[in-house]
């Protein structure tokens, strides 16, 4: 097995390897113990004294995408235990996070119903704003995993700084975030 | 109270006055469906997570003094009935009362259903066609419920409900339509049919299958994604005025064509009205939809324009029992129905 350099300083030869799979994307991060030192200072890493670098990157990326969890493929909505088959039977879904669970098998519905469209209609003021933020926030979750694979680790800390503070807007704008 | 006061405290805004293009529209309604983010919808809900959304909707709406909610357990089934029959809620609403509250403007043109389909559905009715208006207000009380309760709004799927079909706007806007003039002249089906290819869900009202009794069809928009509400209620409206047109042409017609028989069916359901002894729902609605023609048309006059609305609402089963006050068989109906509308009509 050839040695591998640490993605970080060019250097020295990465002996910390953190392995990610965020949204079916799988993400290694190879680094030196001395960047790593350095960089998990930046990303609040340190105190992980099993050096559980799987359970430290997991807290990382959970801090800053609480719903990156893999979305389950037993088709049962977390947050009320509709499955699709009981909306086909139905015909109604259980709560708001079914429009999530169920995004793809719910296309050919809607489309049936109203054809090719999004909506275009009334944004409500407040939750509107909270809409937005959220996406957002999506947007930067999605290019810190773009800095953290280019190895732009000035840039991901930047990044993640961004995000929290963005989730400080959410949660303190009232409501759950 | 006198029987009069009592009946006048009974009627809601949308029976009590004409309203515009009140000869064709009896009124307009725009409902919207709202729910609270990752709380189970009602069908799903547990009952402290329905009782939450109850009190999370009264606080929300608790700074508006003409607004108050009543759970519909506290009501007696007779109540329950007629705020179905004044089109306050719908009839599945009433079907299982637990954890289901209704809130109501002091006029009666807002209702807000808690725990119906969806968590909320606001619902405001006007007298005639204002469809611009109703939404207006509906708009309005929706800002107001939104900025106390965290919406369930997708940017690209808008407002999520529990049945697909109002997703986006979650916009539903309906007027009742009285077409007489185009059924008399055998006109109705095709222009209803057209409507239906524009789009659009028409339903006949009190009656059985598509031959609506008594004239009275709703017209409501199918589609929710993809057009704003402005939209949805542009087209409705200039759908509605082609109704309107057609319908309004239909009655010269038979002005023209065929007056007496027209003065002479209208004249005789006004006997029936003003002197039988005994009245059915289903005649009564026949017989009241010839008689507002007749006002509509100016043939009959002395009598206020919204009659029949007001007399429809009153001579249905809840009302009934309602303003006489007690609970009435089958053919006891039929004799107070006569009585009430007999009274009415001949001035007691
Ligand atoms: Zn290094
Ligand atoms: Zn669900």
């Amino acid at each position: 097995m050839r040695a591998l350099l640490c993605e970080h300083c060019r250097e020295r030869q990465a002996t910390v390897h953190i392995t990610q799979v965020i949204n079916d994307k799988r993400i290694e991060l190879n680094l030196c113990p001395i960047c790593y030192q350095k960089e998990a200072g930046k990303f609040n890493l340190l105190v992980q004294p099993d050096f559980n670098f799987h359970s430290i990157l997991a807290g990382l990326l959970q801090s800053a995408a609480p719903e990156a969890v893999p979305a389950p493929v037993t088709g049962v909505c977390r947050n009320c235990g509709l499955t699709f088959s009981d909306f086909t039977k139905a015909g109604q879904l259980g709560c708001s996070e079914c429009y999530e669970q169920f995004v793809e098998p719910l296309e050919p519905v809607l489309r049936r119903i109203h054809g090719n469209a999004l909506h275009v209609g009334k944004v409500p003021r407040r939750t509107g704003v909270r809409v937005r933020t959220r996406k957002e926030i999506e947007n930067l979750r999605a290019r810190l995993q773009e800095a953290i694979r280019r190895e732009a680790y000035e840039e991901a800390a930047r990044l993640r700084d961004e995000i929290r503070r963005r989730e400080k807007e959410l949660t303190e704008g009232g409501g759950q975030p | 109270m006198t029987p009069q006061e009592r009946i006048e405290a009974l009627l809601c805004h949308w029976a009590k006055v004409h309203g515009e293009q009140g000869d064709v529209v009896l009124s307009s309604r725009v409902r919207l469906a709202r729910n609270l983010r990752g709380i189970p919808f009602p069908a799903r809900g547990q009952d402290a997570q329905l009782e939450a959304v109850v009190a999370a909707v009264e606080k929300a709406v608790a700074r508006v003094s003409s607004f108050k909610l009543t759970k519909l357990e506290a009501l007696s089934p007779l109540d329950r009935l007629v705020l179905v029959e004044k089109h306050l809620v719908s009839p599945q609403f009433i079907e299982n009362p637990t954890h289901r509250a209704v809130i109501l403007r002091a006029d009666e043109a807002v209702s807000i259903m808690v725990n119906e389909e969806d968590h909320l559905r606001i619902q405001v009715i006007l007298p005639g066609l204002a469809l611009q208006e109703a939404w207006r207000v509906a708009d309005e009380i929706d800002d107001l419920c939104e900025a106390h309760l965290d919406y369930a709004f997708d940017e690209r799927r808008g407002y999520l409900t529990a049945c697909p079909t109002n997703v986006g706007t979650g916009m539903r806007a309906s007027v009742m339509l009285h077409l007489p003039g185009l059924i008399l002249v055998d006109q109705a089906r095709k222009v209803l049919a057209a409507l239906g290819h524009l789009g659009f869900n028409v339903r006949g009202l009190y009656g059985e299958g598509s031959e609506a009794h008594g004239g009275i069809f709703q017209l409501s928009n199918q589609v929710t994604l993809g057009k704003t509400e402005e939209e949805t209620i542009n087209t409705m409206l200039s759908a509605c005025r082609q109704v309107i047109d057609h319908e309004r042409a239909a009655r010269q017609a038979l002005l023209r064509d065929a007056r007496l028989q027209l003065e002479d069916r209208i004249w005789r359901s006004y006997g029936i009205l003003a002197s039988c002894r005994l009245l059915s729902s289903e005649e009564a609605l026949r017989l009241l939809s010839d008689l507002k023609l007749g006002l509509d048309l100016g043939l009959i006059s002395g009598l206020p324009p919204q009659l029949m609305k007001e007399l429809l609402l009153l001579t249905r089963v809840g009302f009934l029992q309602k303003i006489v006050g007690k609970e009435l068989g089958p053919s006891e109906r039929d004799y107070y129905r006569a009585a009430l509308v007999g009274e009415r009509l001949r001035g007691e």
